[in-house]
């Protein structure tokens, strides 16, 4: 158990970097706090996994510090700094029986065997596979044998974080609601530091207390899913979480206020940075059709079952509002509205206004 | 309801012929030379099972059949291991792996024959470059024509350069097909290299390993022309194997019948030990 500091971490695969865009992992400066539950969320070549190996230690970051408590482990190969990983595709030594695999951890470090049954016993309890521990693991399904990797994570009680690369990618689409469930019940009971890799949000905002955000080798935010959802601190954020994201609107700056399409738009509270590119977020869920604010033309509407998803064209602007009541027909016009408590304003990317105590 | 098509034995059929030409009709003729006795002039004579017989109880038989099995044991006890240390030692990426592979693939390339004639003259005592160098240069007395050791070690030698890459490119395709993240996750478990090789690399070599196996029995068993040009047999019968003894009956004395027996006897064996080695090596699998 450890509070793990990544400090001015910065990774290239190359040998001479030389601009940034050279490197994978551009500057992480983070603390994970001992015995949270923490997703790293983004999309395919983020960085996201590069971060991870180099918490393993399969990784060897070029330039910065990795501390596990106030220990410096950023040379320590991965056996020696106590961590445990589980891959995207199951990893279970084939020719050995569940309750081995379980038990390979253990005795690889010389544990006495009756400490290794006791732990065993209770780690195959806890992932309900206690009636297969006797049967060969190369026989048992995806699922169970993804369990079995978690399993040998688990399994040693000491371990300072345990790392998940989008370890559902192989699952069943039913049996990945029931792992995740697992996931979460396992983290409650053994109160380690958990840290789950995955582009997919429902897995990641369903898993954590803390959500890291990333994006082109930058954490982009950190927050509660709540938090993310509501505040994202960065468009990307915004586009990333939520089904369909956040309508991002190119806008203009006008006596302290903004204006999209020509229409002033009422924000969340003051303006506080500015920059080249400004922009309005909004997310579908809080744009209600009407008459009055900014007029679109219906594109298009979805029914996704529980509520209806309208795009709208301001000009060459798309919007998307979901709409629980009835839909305008296609090629309608509808008037705009924008909640104003949830209008934000963002510069260069950036969340630049302030809420309104 | 199943429908009988009979039109599906007419696709089946050039395959039967193809069969029955290669394999049955030959092997056919051979069970009928084994139970008659023949003095030329197309003349047979009925003789049961006497040549069977006489073959199981004959020390001829027996010492060549030992010497099979001898060659066999040690080119499979060196070739096997072997073979999978130069496979783990190759380079899985980078330039060096098609030089590797190619450099491997060489020696399987050349013509039996030619293999053979090449250690022949390569170990000949007064100009061969081996020969030359044990004899003149390190003052060990090494001549395969004379000494059945030399003789032996020689054979064995030319069988390892000859066949090792097999096994090393097989067991280089299982293991190269290993993904990193068994590698990774061996490396958080802390398991020693050793048990990297015993529960990671080893279960996922079996099964391009049994088949390295067979293939490394079948073709050694049945060796025929490399020590036949390399030693001819020799020194005396040192280095006769099953094969080149068959010959030397069939078409040195003209036995006909006694070398149809030991044809057969040898096909069994070949077929008896091959079936057995891989249904022990698949049994596991199915468990």
């Amino acid at each position: 158990m450890a509070k793990i500091t990544l400090s001015q971490l910065r990774h290239s695969y190359l040998p001479n970097p030389a601009s940034p865009d050279d490197y994978a992992l551009k500057q992480i400066d983070h603390t994970w706090q001992d015995g949270g539950a923490y997703a790293l969320l983004g999309p395919s070549g983020c960085g996201k996994s590069t971060l991870l190996n180099i918490i393993s230690g399969l990784l060897e970051p070029s330039e910065g510090q990795i501390l596990f408590d106030d220990q410096d482990v950023t040379h320590l190969p991965p056996d020696k700094r106590n961590i445990a990983q589980v891959f995207q595709f199951p990893v279970i030594y084939d020719t050995m029986s569940v309750y081995d695999n379980l038990a390979f951890p253990l005795r690889n470090r010389g544990r006495a065997e009756d400490v290794v049954r006791q732990r065993v016993t209770e780690i195959a309890e806890m992932l309900d596979v206690t009636a297969m521990l006797e049967t060969r693991a190369s026989h048992l399904s995806p699922d169970n044998k993804q369990k079995i990797s978690m399993g040998r994570g688990l399994v040693r009680n000491d371990v300072n974080v345990v790392m998940f690369d989008e370890p559902l990618t192989v699952i069943d689409p039913h049996l990945k609601w029931k792992l995740r469930s697992k996931l979460k019940e396992l983290h409650h009971r053994v109160k380690a530091t958990m840290i789950y890799v995955t582009h997919d949000q429902t897995e990641a905002l369903t898993f954590a207390d803390q959500v890291v955000v990333m994006d082109l080798g930058v954490i982009v935010q950190i927050g509660t899913p709540v938090e993310l959802f509501e505040r994202p601190a960065h468009t990307f954020v915004g586009h990333f979480i939520g089904s369909p994201g956040m309508n991002v609107l190119p806008a203009e700056l006008d006596n302290g206020g903004a204006r999209f399409a020509g229409v002033p738009i009422p924000l969340e509270g003051p303006i506080t940075g500015s920059g080249q590119r400004i922009e309005i977020g909004i997310r579908p869920e809080f744009v209600s059709l009407g008459s009055g604010g900014v007029t679109g033309r219906v594109r298009k509407v979805s029914d996704l079952g529980r509520h209806n998803v309208v795009e709208a064209m301001v000009g060459d602007t798309r919007i998307s509002a979901i709409v629980d009541g009835p839909v305008p027909e296609q090629g309608a016009e509808v008037g705009l509205t924008f909640r104003q408590d949830q209008t934000r304003l963002y510069a260069d990317g950036w969340l630049a206004t302030e809420a309104r105590p | 309801m199943k429908t009988q098509n009979n039109r599906a034995w007419l696709f089946v059929l050039p395959v039967l012929l193809l069969v029955a030409f290669n394999a049955l009709i030959p092997i056919m003729t051979v069970v009928n030379y084994s139970v008659q006795e023949t003095f030329g002039n197309n003349q047979f004579f009925w003789q049961g099972l006497d040549w069977f017989q006489q073959l199981l109880r004959s020390d001829r038989f027996h010492a060549a059949l030992g010497r099979q099995f001898l060659f066999t044991g040690m080119i499979l006890a060196i070739e096997v291991p072997l073979g999978i240390i130069i496979a783990l030692s190759m380079p899985k990426k980078g330039i060096w792996v098609p030089v590797c592979l190619v450099l491997m693939a060489l020696p399987m390339l050349i013509p039996w024959n030619v293999v053979g004639a090449m250690w022949n003259i390569f170990t000949l005592p007064d100009i061969g470059l081996l020969g030359y160098f044990m004899n003149h240069t390190l003052g060990i007395s090494y001549d395969m024509t004379q000494n059945p050791i030399a003789a032996w070690m020689t054979v064995i030698t030319m069988d390892v350069w000859h066949w090792t890459s097999l096994v090393v490119l097989l067991c280089y395709a299982g293991l190269v097909s290993i993904p990193d993240a068994y590698y990774q996750a061996a490396r958080i478990d802390g398991a020693s290299a050793w048990k990297v090789f015993r529960y990671i690399q080893l279960p996922k070599m079996k099964t391009v390993l049994t088949i390295a196996v067979l293939l490394r029995f079948m073709d050694s068993f049945n060796i025929y022309t490399e020590p036949f040009v390399l030693t001819g047999g020799g020194p005396g019968n040192s280095t006769t194997l099953l094969s080149i003894d068959l010959v030397k009956i069939a078409l040195g004395q003209f036995d006909l019948g006694p070398a149809a027996a030991m044809s057969l006897i040898y096909f069994a064996i070949t077929l008896l030990v091959s079936w057995l080695f891989y249904t022990l090596m698949t049994r596991d699998d199915n468990r």
